[in-house]
């Protein structure tokens, strides 16, 4: 079985792929320009929402029921969409996933697919696919379509080119679509996009999408989007291919109640989303007259079978957590090496890759917690971090590593008061070789990352416990004293 | 009361004023205090960079010492989120029916110290006098995990002779995050940067909060950068006495 989650298998490790993103003036700019007006925008929309923690613990509680019972649910949703005229299609794999759509899209006898924005379609890498069978994927959600005529990688969940600003987008289009002119007012660039997306529309006749939710009880899906442009994707072409990740479904539509609150107000800082699509099967007459969706495993079923971090399958991909996030917000998403960027594609990536890949991942968190507090699925992302930090150290243990000795030795003086006090004595003593005029402004190996912008105060020559025993002492021999 | 210290590792051995005044502020509010010689750390280091079995025995060293404590103050709120969010979890690791029991029994008798002022002992002001233009930093475990909202502030406010600043961006994390500033040591000094750009804007003197790690991060950057801000723990402050300042 081979997991792919898009091209994170070859991704350098988060310390490394984020040194130039820090150095990019521009990028950096844009993040933080974006992060702010989201972060903002939701904390207003979240602030006049009264029963908030109550969704949060709706949603969060269904997610688990859901999870729990996920082999019941899977399969209603499968006999209803195949009752309402769908075909559903199990994939363990993204090679799998890949084979049976391509193969579907060959059978219809499509060179052009059109696509609503699906982060699971990335994940599986399909359009590499697409493209080495002579199909074209059109994505023809604003921020993906600028990513794929860019050839650049999507740096966020929600708003993928977020890292690209207007200036940039207009260059973009120009280059790809051959304008000569070209403003770089919004309507300018909406206006550029809807040209070249209408004919796409009008022509090609297999859309592809992605879902947000799969309905148990009537075999429905929902696609929620902002622009419309997936509402064309559904609606207008004769082949609808969807793929979906097995944790995607829930109960039932009165369901949707809950996550169709909680989603925008975390996306995209709204009351509500502009399009909710929403489709069972086929109808004569209306819309795609061939529906084919694929329920991908693609590692979930090993996440699910882990009590500790099954709560990574609760996500809704709202990107609140991204947003929020310190880390993030200082690098963007590429330092993730994954689609799945920020603290999500913190644990979700390493987790669908079986730790092999992506080790540093669990690490790039100062752990603050602001994710947790932010995300509409209540999933403790400091908590599942620090877990699986704990199965990268178990598996490293094996090779000689010098972190893992220093860290051994720490919890054996930790264990002893008298050998944490020698620890302190001769700490006071070694450390004089690294003071200078009375700080420590240079630390040798992986403690010179400390000291290249932070200076350090020495150890001082006493100790608190040191003070404690003194003043016990002349406490007690004042008292004798006054006998 | 009877008050037993867990001063923390790190404040014992970097931080020892902290401790000294921590005694002081509880001495002079009429209270005993005890110090454990036994107490060494809490194993957060460990437990959060995934040494998860190293931390089991620093667990049980912990309830051991202060399972007998009337009340045990941290003066260190990753310490206390540490023990409060991550004990209850490890002794049930540990499946051992009695260590869960202590741990239970133990939780509701751990404060960190703003938080035993405040919410234990009904105090807002502490009587100290800090003459001084200081901003807070909240770190992120007195927000997001001991929901500390503005308990510290509420003690500073009452600070006689303070001209207090708000912080923009309050809720931010400095970048230290333990073994984060080592490990991913360049990300951690953008946000660093973040940081001490938000406390110079305040033009305080002082920047204080209730955790020395975040302090020793933020004022490892003032003082490379030659900014002539310090950075003290809350407890320094409310140790603070006029009578002191007199002298």
């Amino acid at each position: 079985m081979s997991i792919r989650v898009g091209e994170a298998a070859e991704a350098p490790s988060f310390q490394k792929a984020a040194l130039p993103l820090l150095d990019d003036t521009q990028l950096r700019k844009n993040v933080r320009h974006a992060t702010d007006v989201i972060t903002n925008k939701r904390a207003i929309v979240v602030g006049e929402q009264h029963d908030w923690q109550q969704l949060r613990s709706a949603a969060s509680a269904i997610k688990e029921h859901t999870l729990r019972h996920l082999d019941h649910y899977l399969l209603q949703f499968e006999a209803a969409c195949t009752a309402a005229g769908g075909h559903v299609h199990w994939a363990s794999d993204a090679d799998e996933a890949n084979r049976t759509i391509v193969d579907l899209v060959k059978q219809y006898g499509g060179k052009e697919v059109i696509k609503v924005k699906t982060m699971t379609s990335d994940e599986i890498g399909l359009n590499k696919a697409f493209e080495a069978n002579g199909i074209h994927p059109h994505e023809t959600d604003l921020a993906d379509m600028i990513i794929q005529l860019g050839h650049d990688k999507p740096s966020h969940i929600v708003v993928p080119a977020l890292h690209k600003n207007r200036q940039q987008v207009r260059e973009i289009f120009m280059q790809a679509m051959g304008l000569s002119e070209l403003g770089d007012k919004p309507e300018d660039l909406t206006n550029a996009a809807r040209h070249y997306l209408r004919e796409k529309f009008l022509k090609v006749g297999i859309g592809f999408s992605g879902a947000n939710y799969l309905l148990a009880d009537t075999g429905g899906v929902c696609v929620v989007e902002s622009e419309g442009n997936g509402r064309m994707c559904l609606t207008l072409p004769d082949v609808l291919i969807t793929v979906a990740g097995i944790e995607k479904v829930i109960p039932g539509f009165r369901d949707l109640e809950i996550f169709l609150q909680l989603l925008p107000r975390s996306a995209t800082g709204e009351r509500m989303n502009p399009y909710n699509s929403l489709w069972t099967g086929v109808h004569e007459g209306d819309g795609p007259q061939h529906f084919h969706i694929v329920l991908l495993d693609n590692g979930r079923t090993r996440i699910l079978a882990d009590p500790e971090s099954r709560q990574t399958l609760h996500c809704i991909r709202c990107g609140a957590c991204l947003n929020t996030c310190p880390v993030y917000r200082q690098t963007g998403g590429h330092a993730y090496g994954s689609i799945y960027a920020g603290p999500i594609g913190a644990i979700l990536t390493p987790q669908l890759f079986d730790m092999q890949h992506s080790q540093s991942l669990p690490y790039a968190s100062s752990l603050c917690g602001a994710c947790y507090e932010v995300c509409p699925v209540k999933i403790n992302i400091p908590e599942v971090l620090i877990h699986l930090r704990g199965r990268v150290v178990r598996e490293q243990q094996s090779g000689a590593n010098i972190e893992a000795i220093g860290m051994k030795a720490m919890a054996n003086i930790f264990s002893s008061r008298r050998r944490f006090e020698a620890a302190q004595r001769l700490g006071r003593i070694g450390q004089w070789p690294f003071v200078s005029k009375g700080w420590v402004k240079h630390l040798p190996g992986m403690l010179g990352n400390w000291t290249s912008v932070r200076d350090l105060q020495p150890m001082p020559q006493q100790s608190f416990r040191s003070w404690w025993r003194d003043r016990k002492k002349s406490a007690v021999a004042k008292e004798k004293a006054d006998a | 009361m009877r008050i037993s210290l867990f001063i923390t590792c790190y404040n014992d051995t970097l931080f020892p004023e902290t401790g000294k005044y921590v005694v002081r502020l509880l001495e002079r509010l009429g209270h005993e205090i005890d110090f454990p010689l036994e107490q060494t750390c809490c194993g957060q280091m460990h437990y959060n960079t995934g040494y998860q079995t190293e931390a089991m025995p620093l667990m049980r060293r912990f309830v051991e010492i202060f399972e007998d404590a009337e009340v045990v103050c941290i003066p260190s709120s990753s310490c206390v989120a540490m023990i409060r969010d991550h004990y209850p979890k490890m002794a049930e690791a540990a499946g051992d029916p009695a260590l869960v029991q202590k741990v239970n029994a133990l939780l509701p008798r751990v404060y960190e110290l703003s938080e035993l002022l405040v919410n234990k002992l009904g105090l807002e002001d502490v009587g100290a006098y800090y003459p001084h233009r200081v901003t807070y930093h909240a770190s992120c475990h007195s927000l997001r995990s001991l929901h500390l909202g503005d308990v510290p502030l509420q003690l500073l406010r009452n600070v006689h002779g303070i001209d207090l600043v708000e912080l923009q961006n309050v809720d931010q994390c400095c970048g230290f995050g333990g073994t984060f500033a080592v490990k991913n040591g360049d990300v951690s000094a953008a946000m660093l940067s973040d940081k001490l750009r938000c406390v110079e804007n305040t033009r305080a003197e002082v920047c204080t909060a209730v955790d020395n790690s975040c302090l020793m991060h933020i004022f490892g950057g003032l003082h490379r950068q030659r900014t002539g801000v310090k950075t003290v723990h809350i407890a320094e402050i409310l140790a603070s006495t006029e009578d002191e300042a007199a002298q």
